[in-house]
This record gives C-alpha cells, structure tokens and sequence, in this order.
C-alpha cells in the first residue's frame, strides 16, 4: 500500500494578471485527515477545482497512488477515485429531481449505462448509499421538499457513493447542525480507518479540532506551513495562516444602560414558548443556537419582515410594530441580513453605492444624488474596516468574501440606530475579516443596543457582553460574558431540559 | 485577502490589481461607439447626401417614436422586468386619440390627456399584475398586448377611423383632427436650416435626457437599478421594491402612449394597420444599448445610441439603395452582434478580473 493518497509538487495557477497558486507543494497522506487552512483567496478553492478536474493547473504534477494524474474532468476525477464534496449545495443536487435519482446521478450520467431506467434497482442501490452514512430520507422524496441540511447530506452521500481513494472535503459542515455534523465526521472517521486520504478545508476550529490529524496552512498562494506535532498546535497554525498571532480577544463588560429593546411574551410559531428579554443601550447580545433554532426568525420580526404570532415589542418604551423594513428603518432598526450574496450584494453597484444604498436619502438633494457625499462616507468607512479595495469605486464582486461581508456591515454602521442585529455576520470570512468587524462593532456599540445571531459559539465569546442561546423557537439561556462557564452553555445550545425551562425540549 | 497585515498597503500586494486594458476591454468599452463612427464615415463617402442636416433630422425622425418607446422598455428592463405591452399601448393610443377627436368630437388637449392617462392606467394594471397577483412580467404584458390589441378594434368595429366614416350606428361621425393635434407630427421647428426639426425628434431628445437623468442621477434610478439587481437585498434595504416596479410600467405605459400620439399626429387618422413592428423594434434598441460602453445592463444613453444605430444604418443602406425588405433582416443582424457584445466578451472580462 501507498503511504500517500496524493503527492501534489510545484503546481502554478493563473487567472489572467491573477497569480493564484504559485508553486503549491503538499502531500495528503492515506488514512489520515489533512486540514488545509488559508484566509479567504489564499487559494484553497482553486487547489481543490484542480485536484477536482474543474481548472487545468499551468504548471506542476499530482501523483494518485504513486501514478500521475490529470484530471481533465469533474466525472473523470471521481473515475480516478479523487471525489470531492463542494461547499456549495446547490452544486452537489438537483432540486427537481427525487432522492434516488441525485443519489446514482454519476451512475445515470456514466457513459455505457442502458437506455431505459430501472427505477425501482435504482430506488434499492439509492437506499443502500443512503444507508451507509446513516441518512434516514424516503428515497423517493424530492430534493426540493428537503431541508438545506438534508440536501447537503444527499450532496456529500452521492460523492461518498465512489469509493473514493482522495476525498476532498469544501467546508461541509457550513449549513449542518452540530447533530449531523456528528454524523459526519463518524463517516469521515470511518473513510480514515479504510485508509483513504482525506483533504478536509474548513475555517471552524470546532471543526478542526474535532477531526484533524496534520493541519497545512495556505497563504498567498503557498503552503506556509505543517503541523504534524500530536497535539497539534492550533495557535501555530492560525498564525501560518494569517502571518500573526491570534489573540484572544479582551471582553470588557460594561455596565449595562437603559433598556432600548423589550420584547414582551413573543412567540415565534405558535407551538414556541413566549419569550421576553431586555436588550440595553451600549451592549452587544450574541444569539446563539444551532440552525433552525429560530435566530433568523426572531431577526425578521425585529425587521418588520414577519410578524410575531403572539407577545409585543418595545422600542424605548413606545409599542414596536414594524410593517416592513422601510419601517423598521426609520423607526432605528437596522438588520444585516446573513447570507450576503443574495440577501445583501447588488452585484452591479460599487462599494459606495453598496454601503449608502439604505440611506440615497441622506446623499441626495431633491431626489439627486451626490456621489461626492456617497464617496466620502464610503471612504470613512473603508479606512474604519480595513477593507482592501483600490478604491470606493470598485465594483463590489471584485472584492474577496471577507471584504464584501465588510461593506455590508458597513452599509449598516453608515449612519447610527437604536438597534442593530447583524444574522451570521461572520459567514465565510476569514479570521482576519471577523476580528476587524468584530471589534467595529464593539467600538461602535454605544448608543444603541446590538444583536448577532450567531450559530458558533468561538464567535459569540469573542464579541459579546452577554450570550442568550435559542433553542426550540424560544430562549433558553442568558450568560453574562465574564469568566463563562461553557458547559451549561452548551447543553442549552444542545436543547437539553434546564430547570428554569423544565418541560419543554 | 490572505493578507497578514492590517494596513491598507496591502491592497498593492494582493493579487486583485486592476488589470490594465487590454484589447478586450477596449473593445467591449468603445467597440461599438467605434462601430457607429464606422459606419458614419462609410455612408458619409459611398452614399453621396448621407452627410447632410437633412439626412440626419431624416435619420432622427425616423427612430423617435422607436426611441422613445424604447426608454420606457428600458425602465422596466432595469427593474429586472420586462413589457410586451408597449407596441399595443402605442397603437391603442393612436386609436383612442382618433376616436376622442373624430367620433367625440374634442380637442386635442383632451385627446392627448386621454392617451397619457391611458398609458398610465395599463402600466398600472401590468404593475398590480406583476407584483400583486405575481404573474411573471412576460406572461402579464403579453396577456395585456393581446387584450389592447383586440380592444382598440371594438369600438369602430374594426375599421380605420377617419372623418366621414359611417359608425355603427348609422350617424357619420364629424369630428376632425385638430390642427393643434396634428402640428405634434407635422410642425418643424427653425434649426440652421428653415423648418428643420420636427417635433418628434425634440421630444425623443427631451425624453431621453430626462430618462437617462431619472435613471442615473437620482436616487429613485438607483434604487431601480439596485432591484433589477438584487431584488431581495434592495427589498432589504428597506426599498419599497413592489411601489418602484409599478412606477416603472406606468413610465413605459405612458412613453408608449406618447410614441401613440405622435404617431396619429404625423397620419392624421386612426390607421388600424399602423405600428406593427414597434415593439420588436424598441426592444431591439434597449437590448443593443447593453453593449454600448459595455454597460451589459439596461440604460438610457445606450437605449439612445441603439435606436439611432439603427436608424444610420437603415437609412445609409437605404441611399445606397438597399431593397427596403432587407431592413428587418439587417436589424437582427445588429441585435445579435451587440448581444454577442454583451453576453460573450463581458462574461469573458468579469471571468479574468474576477
């Protein structure tokens, strides 16, 4: 048997004047889980879309097994046994289609196969695929009726269908619960045990900690580092990746002001426990909980987007009823929306016009807008959130993930508000981006209260005065953010019984 | 950015420096500007009289209406929309103006009063349509053009209005063309030469300053443009998306009636037969105004540029003497070019800088 799945050497990747891989080299040993880290366009996608048969390297040689290997298409990689679970779902399924049929997709799309369908072999080869990584769905279901964890869970299962000898992982777990990441990772654990190479890419520590045996870092287009060590050497890793040292980020807990927010017995579906809880002038809350908890909805009563079904709020003091977000807006409430690409982005608009878009308003004289206004806020703000950009005038898909995640927090600390919520504003953001946003929504915090919703609890520690954890469509814990204690956080986050909830699960 | 460094020096190190220009950049920039100015020196040398005050007023003249039906398509383009019904809106005003001053018997003021509301009202219900009952914006406007289409015709029975025409009641109708009326079709105004520009013409002109000023330097066409982008994020934004896409249709319902108006004025008679390649005619220019300065959207100086492209075009090849029934065939030839333009070279420039 081989030592290594994968000998990658000297392999270069450009993209017109875009150098992005400049002389890779990395070994993904067999039976082992390899970690690659890197900051958002170190180049980490690019290397997988090569390993994957979707880009043509330029230059330099892979080895599967000890043979060379090109792969000149995404089918022919997953024929050489290379298979690869892409980050986003909606390449790995087709919603149209039922279970069965995604799940032998690249046995129908196979040249050689019959022309007529044997749909109930199909149905049976479909549920012993589904069987194996413990996926409990009706094989006949539609995929659009799934839910988004669900799907991933049918995305990865296809892949894993391949036997694969290299199986490359692209942040899998970014829409999974902490239960169904579980599941994962039993099922990576069990490929490692067969001795196949993993390449796992990921940015949650939670995730890296749980399931990495070497960590590689990549920076700039280079590896910049291996850590092989047992333990591993987490911090020495972040610091390959980033080019410094992470600190810990200092909470100063400050004294709590008046009460801005309060909702009063909201119920977020009619089967949820009521609700209340104060929000205060200066202070930032992190809402935590896993996916489906009821963040996301709790941020669009706040936003006029949906109304409660039963309970009210209070907005310094006076009855809060948005109608819509415009209401909710002029009211002082302002939401950045998670999910940026399409609930925030406008692709065909610069950063200028990105950041002041809520507010053309306050730019403009008689309808008119002034760019030289638009411009000058927008360059205020670049400088306060360190967003690298040539200039203001950049077109907003020019800039990297982390960067345009920057803008839209921007967008939202433009001009001042009662209540801020930010939902899952450190979505696929490097840990350099986070630290920057973090701390400008920290420094801003006074004079208005600030809600995140955030699903990883590193994130809520890390910004936070005081966590509040969902659970079940209600709120099930309050912790103050001062030599915490994890573990009852935790096991609320999990939706166990607490005694002050005692009843409900 | 993998970058370390929490300076802004870094965006000199990262690998997202702006390409410099290069052929293909220029070429979706300035290629068909460059291509207009082309054909502007070809027809000037091969076709003797093409370089003229008159030639050109001829060339305006002849794409106004188009023109001006085609900025109010763009407006609907741009809030990621789309209206059929412009064709059918123009025509039915040409009847409705006929009909209020030959059987009515009124003056042109209510006549042209009577064609904007109509305008007005038929962008409104291709609004309520698309946002209330959310029938998909083709689907709405194609329902609509058949419904005016076959509207227009019942009231007369199908028939061209003209005074002395027998109704179907009996009585001749006596009502005529008021001269106020038909000046909009056939007044010139003085420019260099004695009785130059027509009307039409200053009204295309008119209308596409003030488009393309509504679209690019107010906030309202920023808000457009950010919901024909993003619909969801602009909605987040706290735009009242729904009240914009209304406002949209009601600027391409009414511009279509204007193109209506002007149309009756220069035939002087409700022609029943008048208008029919309008609406492929007015697309055709906002779609080539995607390729103009590589915009790759809608906007109003490209939808200008397209419909006048056109127009050169036409009549360059027409003083060449081109037979006339290869003009349709030399529009579609421009169409797909400058959508070659917009779709092919674009998408190639945004895959390299991105």
């Amino acid at each position: 048997m081989q030592s290594a799945a994968a000998v990658i050497t000297g392999i270069r990747k450009s993209f017109g004047q875009n150098t992005v891989l400049r002389g890779v080299d990395m070994t993904v040993p067999n039976g082992m889980v390899t970690v690659l880290m890197g900051a958002n366009g170190a180049g980490k996608s690019t290397l997988v879309k090569i390993l994957s048969g979707v880009h043509a390297a330029d230059s330099g040689e892979v080895t599967l097994l000890g043979k060379p290997y090109v792969a000149v298409s995404p089918a022919n990689a997953m024929r050489s046994g290379v298979v690869t679970v892409h980050q986003s779902i909606n390449d790995g399924v087709i919603p149209d289609l039922d279970v069965a049929s995604n799940l032998m997709l690249d046995r129908l799309a196979e040249p050689g196969g019959g022309f007529f369908l044997n749909r109930r072999k199909i149905q049976r080869e479909a549920r012993e695929v589904a069987a194996a990584i413990g996926l409990e769905v009706d094989v006949k279901a539609s995929i659009s009726d799934l839910s988004l964890a669900d799907r991933q869970l049918v995305a990865i299962a296809r892949a894993m269908a391949h036997q694969p000898r290299l199986l490359i992982l692209d942040e899998p777990t970014s829409s999974l619960s902490a239960a169904e990441a579980d599941r994962l990772f039993r099922l990576i654990d069990r490929f490692r045990d067969d001795g196949v190479g993993i390449l796992y890419i990921s940015h949650r520590m939670s995730d890296i900690r749980r399931i990495a045996d070497r960590i590689i870092t990549m920076r700039d287009g280079q590896i910049s580092g291996t850590f092989e060590t047992d333990p591993l050497d987490y911090e020495a890793a972040v610091q390959a990746m980033l080019g410094h040292r992470m600190t810990e980020v200092d909470i100063q807990v400050p004294d709590a002001g008046a009460a801005v927010l309060a909702l009063n017995q909201i119920r977020l579906n009619e089967f949820a426990t009521p609700m209340s809880m104060d929000f205060h002038d200066g202070e930032v809350v992190a809402v935590t909980g896993l996916v489906g908890s009821g963040k996301t909805q709790l941020a669009e009563i706040l936003f006029g987007i949906s109304t409660p079904h039963a309970g009210e709020m209070h907005l310094n003091g006076q009855r809060f009823k948005p109608g819509s977000p415009g209401d909710a807006i002029s009211s002082g409430v302002f939401l950045c929306p998670k999910d940026r690409a399409s609930n925030a982005v406008i692709g065909d608009f610069d950063i200028a016009g990105n950041t002041a878009l809520p507010f053309f308003t306050n730019y403009s004289t008689l309808s008119f807008l002034s760019r030289s206004k638009m411009h000058m806020m927008a360059n205020t703000m670049i400088d306060g959130l360190g967003i690298v950009c040539q200039s203001d005038r950049d077109s907003i898909g020019t800039l990297s993930g982390g960067n345009q995640q920057k803008v839209m927090v921007a967008r939202w600390l433009s001009e001042n508000c009662r209540v801020l919520v930010l939902d899952e504003p450190f979505q696929g953001v490097d840990i350099k981006a986070r630290r920057d946003i973090g701390r400008k929504i920290r420094e801003t915090a006074e004079g208005r209260a600030t809600v995140v919703m955030v699903a990883e609890l590193d994130e809520a520690l890390e910004i936070a005065d005081r966590i509040v954890v969902m659970s079940a469509h209600t709120m099930v814990g309050d912790h103050r953010n001062e030599n915490i204690d994890i573990g009852p956080v935790l096991s609320q986050v999990a939706g166990k019984i607490t005694s002050h909830h005692a009843g409900m699960s | 950015m993998a970058n370390g460094t929490s300076k802004p020096e870094a965006a000199t190190q990262s690998a997202k420096v702006a390409p410099k220009p290069d052929a293909i950049d220029l070429a979706i920039r300035y290629g068909f500007l460059t291509l207009l100015f082309g054909l502007l020196i070809f027809f000037s040398i091969f076709a003797s009289g093409f370089l003229s005050a008159i030639s050109a007023v001829f060339i305006f003249q002849s794409v106004a209406i188009t023109g001006i039906l085609a900025l109010g398509v763009t407006c609907t383009l741009v809030v990621g929309g789309f209206d059929l019904s412009i064709g059918a809106v123009a025509t039915s005003a040409l009847m409705l103006s006929a009909y209020v001053m030959v059987i009515w018997e009124q003056n042109a003021l209510v006549a042209v009063l009577a064609c904007l509301a109509m305008g007005a009202l038929v962008g409104l219900v291709n609004g309520f349509l698309i946002v209330k009952t959310k029938v998909p914006d083709l689907l709405a406007t194609l329902g609509m053009m058949f419904l005016l289409v076959g509207l227009q015709r019942i009231p007369t029975e199908g028939r061209s209005i003209a005074t002395g025409m027998t109704l179907p009641d009996g009585s001749v109708a006596n009502g005529i063309f008021s001269p106020a009326f038909l000046a909009l079709g056939r007044h010139r105004f003085d420019f260099v030469l004695d009785r130059l520009v027509p009307v039409s013409v200053v009204f295309l002109i008119v209308i596409g300053i003030l488009v393309w000023g509504f679209l690019e330097l107010t906030r309202h066409g920023r808000l457009m443009y950010a919901i024909g982008s993003n619909e969801k994020a602009a909605g987040l934004a706290g735009t009242n998306v729904n009240r914009y896409k209304i406002v949209a249709y009601m600027i391409s319902g009414v511009l279509a009636s204007v193109g209506g108006i002007l149309m009756a004025a220069r035939l002087g008679r409700g022609d029943i037969a008048s208008g029919n390649n309008l609406l492929l005619d007015a697309v055709a220019a906002a779609l080539i105004g995607y390729a103009v300065l590589g915009a790759a959207k809608p906007n109003a100086f490209g939808t200008a540029i397209g419909a006048l492209f056109v127009g050169i075009l036409l009549q360059g090849l027409t003083m060449m003497n081109v037979p006339y029934y290869t003009q349709d065939f030399v529009k579609g030839a421009v169409l797909v070019v400058a959508l070659v333009f917009t779709f092919y070279l674009s998408q190639g420039r945004s895959r390299s800088g991105g």
